[in-house]
């Protein structure tokens, strides 16, 4: 019944994404933007689960925006390109991960914050490689071997993003109700028991990782398909800070959250800088503000208070 | 846990399909349904600006330039009878949003025309969209000049110089005028721009004057607040002279620092965007130095196209924001100026009827556009021909600030690397017969 019920609201959701980019056609890009960055904080969501908070996913979405970008003029296929940036950020993940899964709290959010940070000075300063600051064009790639009309990519892109968002989104509700997922939030609770019971904490924590780098693998592998320009910008310590935020204003409480909130972090900061250019900042951190304050379970965690104190009445 | 998350969400979707259907209706009623026939009721202008972070010292300015000159344009009439309307955006959130934005901007304000950007990034990134999307975009002040040489572009056109000539125009001058040096040392901001400059400044130096010993290469990083084991370096190497391409506070921090331990008074400084700091350092930076402009920007222009225009800007802008115009003011000043005279050109063309976007584009090719100071040509591959104005700190009673003596207003066509080649490999053919054919200077009555 619930599995039913999480796929109408998914159905939904996608029909609602859909009809909102075909009757405003430049939410499209707004909206595609917003689920590759989704489809990161679902990363961040699960190690959320096993109370670690990592600064430095940027890491893996921009590594995956720069390998395709590197890679697009050789491979200029977006449906090989993708699996390719999302598996090289899944491996950088898996050598990174056997390293940080060994700390935890400020420690893991720190030492990923800080390669994250080293990987964005090589961006930054390998310039003769990576053209700095400047950044890379991503060259025209195809479609399942068609090269689309900008128009149709834009849908292509979408379409894939909300496949990709649908799909992680189903993998990563199974792997929290599975042993595996049981086992992060027991991770957060007390690990010492998890030991005592014979489960790996570390393994349990790097296999989450791992994971999540996969899932922002395929984020930025989108975002750079679709601004089809990459900079060392996405891999700033802030691009990082962003996802947490995004992670925060969703709300961990459902896989739900991270999309939610990442539509609703792009749609207001589009807005916000539409309505006041030289504000939106302040906007921005208010909503932050006032879900950090007054509800804590994020945008999602309002949306179930609403339907319980509803049912109550 | 899962079972009460399934009851709840169980019931959540009834009212999520309401707050969907509520939220689609609400976004659905933006959606506008245009069609551009004859002459508009407005002209719709994006323009990119950095209105937060560091570059906002550029932004902020621009903004108030395009604020005062729109505002003058359609006091008199706006563009055959067609008034203007700005639509402003920041860059400071980065490209992504930027994209996002331009993408907004077109396809839901329906703008006709876009000024984009002050970041290089920026540039590189929307010139393929505008060519997507057929929407003719001036890039009004990014430098790279990667743009043109790299891609061919329709609706893509810079109505300023490039980095090439920017970085020319001073080292010419250098030579040419205060060529009693042997050594040099550089202090640029840890990304593209410092990196090229360097080389370029390299590159001009070494087929110019052969034998220049450089020694010593510091790029701090971008943002750096403390600059004093750069300046003790300098101290310890004692070059003749020292580059320094970078701008806003970063420029500023280092001129204070230098000259609170006297290195301004030991080496010739060569600073290609100093015109832009100039009032906020003051008397922190003495005379004798050598200032560029990224054009031949500054209001105290030796011969002006049109002097009273330049006075009158210079004067109302400071009515407005209490300082004097800097370069990205006169920068917007020269998109402003593109686009009434392409509009102009275009219905000329037409005999009267209004441009369709591709029209209103292919006048922009070979257009030639009054500016503040000389007028400016748009080659046939989009890039701007704009003159570069280099001069020397002088101290005047009349100001707070350094102005400019000796000035030089190095010609577009001498400086700027000619259609179809790579800047880096022009400069290297470079014949010493080019400074033989550098202006005169002029000091102007400050």
């Amino acid at each position: 019944m619930s599995r039913y019920a999480d796929l109408v609201l998914t159905l939904l959701a996608a029909a609602f994404v859909l009809a909102l980019s075909w009757a405003v056609p430049w939410l499209r890009f707004v909206m595609t933007i917003a689920i590759a960055k989704g489809l990161a904080v679902l990363g961040i969501l699960l190690l959320l689960r096993a109370g670690q908070v990592s600064f430095g996913h940027a890491l893996y979405l921009s590594l995956a925006a720069y390998v395709v970008a590197f890679m697009a003029a050789r491979i200029p296929e977006v449906l090989l390109l993708l699996p390719l940036a999302a598996v090289v950020a899944a491996s950088i993940g898996l050598l990174v991960g056997l390293f940080v899964s060994r700390y935890r709290a400020i420690f893991f959010g720190m030492l990923n914050l800080a390669l994250s940070m080293v990987f964005y000075s090589m961006l930054d300063k390998f310039y003769e490689v990576t053209r700095g600051g400047d950044g890379i064009r991503v060259p025209v790639t195809s479609f399942a071997g068609v090269v689309l009309s900008p128009d149709q990519q834009s849908w292509a892109l979408l379409i894939l993003a909300l496949v990709l968002a649908v799909g992680f989104g189903a993998f990563v509700r199974l792997y929290l109700l599975s042993p595996m997922g049981s086992a992060l939030s027991a991770l957060k609770t007390r690990e010492a028991r998890l030991e005592f019971m014979g489960i790996p904490a570390r393994r349990i924590l790097l296999s989450a990782y791992v994971l999540s780098a996969f899932m922002a693998g395929c984020g930025g592998a989108l975002i750079a398909l679709s601004t089809r320009h990459v900079t060392p910008a996405l891999a700033y310590w802030t691009a990082s800070g962003e996802l947490v935020f995004i992670a925060i204003l969703g709300g961990a409480g459902s896989v739900f959250g991270p999309f939610l909130g990442a539509l609703a972090y792009e749609l207001t900061r589009t807005y916000a800088a539409a309505l006041v250019a030289d504000a939106w900042q302040m906007i921005l951190g208010t909503v932050l503000l006032v879900v950090i304050l007054f509800a804590p379970g994020g945008l999602w965690g309002i949306g179930r208070a609403l339907v319980v104190r509803g049912r109550q009445a | 846990m899962s079972t009460k998350d399934e009851m709840r969400s169980d019931i959540l979707t009834r009212r999520a399909a309401l707050a969907a259907l509520g939220v689609g209706a609400l976004a659905l009623s933006g959606r506008r349904v245009q069609a551009q026939a004859g002459k508009p009721d407005e002209i719709k202008v994006g323009i990119a600006t950095y209105l937060s972070g560091p570059a906002s010292v550029f932004g902020v300015p621009a903004r108030q330039a395009a604020e005062l000159l729109i505002e003058e344009l359609n006091a008199a009439g706006g563009i055959a009878g067609v008034k203007l309307r700005p639509i402003f955006f920041d860059e400071g959130p980065g490209v992504d949003h930027f994209v996002a934005e331009y993408r907004r901007l077109v396809q839901s304000e329906k703008v006709d025309l876009m000024f984009a950007a002050i970041s290089s990034a920026d540039c590189l990134a929307c010139a393929p969209i505008a060519e997507e999307m057929k929407r003719p975009t001036l890039l009004w002040d990014c430098s790279t000049q990667r743009i043109f040489e790299e891609a061919h572009y329709d609706y893509v056109f810079r109505t300023i110089g490039n980095s090439t000539p920017e970085v020319l125009a001073p080292v010419l001058y250098l030579l040419k005028y205060k060529p009693n040096f042997s050594t040099v040392a550089v202090v640029n901001q840890d990304y593209v721009w410092g990196r090229d400059s360097w080389t370029m400044f390299k590159t001009i130096v070494e087929r110019l004057k052969p034998g220049v010993r450089v020694v010593a290469e510091m790029f701090p990083r971008f943002g750096a607040t403390d600059y004093s084991s750069e300046v003790t370096r300098l101290l310890a190497t004692k070059p003749d002279v020292v580059f320094n391409a970078s701008w806003g506070g970063d420029l500023d921090t280092f001129i204070r620092q230098a000259a609170d331990r006297k290195l301004l008074e030991r080496s010739l400084f060569v600073l290609p965007l100093g015109e832009s700091s100039l009032e906020r350092v003051g008397k922190s930076l003495p005379p004798g130095h050598i200032i560029g402009a990224r054009g031949d920007h500054w209001f105290l222009h030796p011969s002006p196209e049109d002097a009273k225009r330049l006075a009158a800007f210079t004067e109302n802008f400071r009515k407005r924001t209490g300082v004097y115009p800097i370069y990205p003011c006169f920068h917007m000043a020269q998109a402003v100026f593109a686009m009434k005279a392409a509009y102009e050109k275009a219905l000329v063309t037409k005999g009267g009827v209004w441009p369709t976007d591709a029209e209103l584009a292919a006048a922009f090719k070979g257009l030639q556009f009054p500016s503040l100071t000389s007028p400016v040509k748009i080659r046939e591959d989009g890039q701007g021909l704009a003159n570069m104005l280099v001069g020397t700190t002088v101290a005047d009673p009349k100001y707070s600030f350094p102005i400019l003596a000796d000035m030089v207003v190095f010609p577009g066509e001498m400086v700027t690397t000619p259609v179809g080649k790579s800047s880096f490999e022009w400069l290297k053919t470079l014949e010493p017969d080019i400074l033989s054919r550098v202006p005169q200077p002029v000091t102007s009555r400050g």
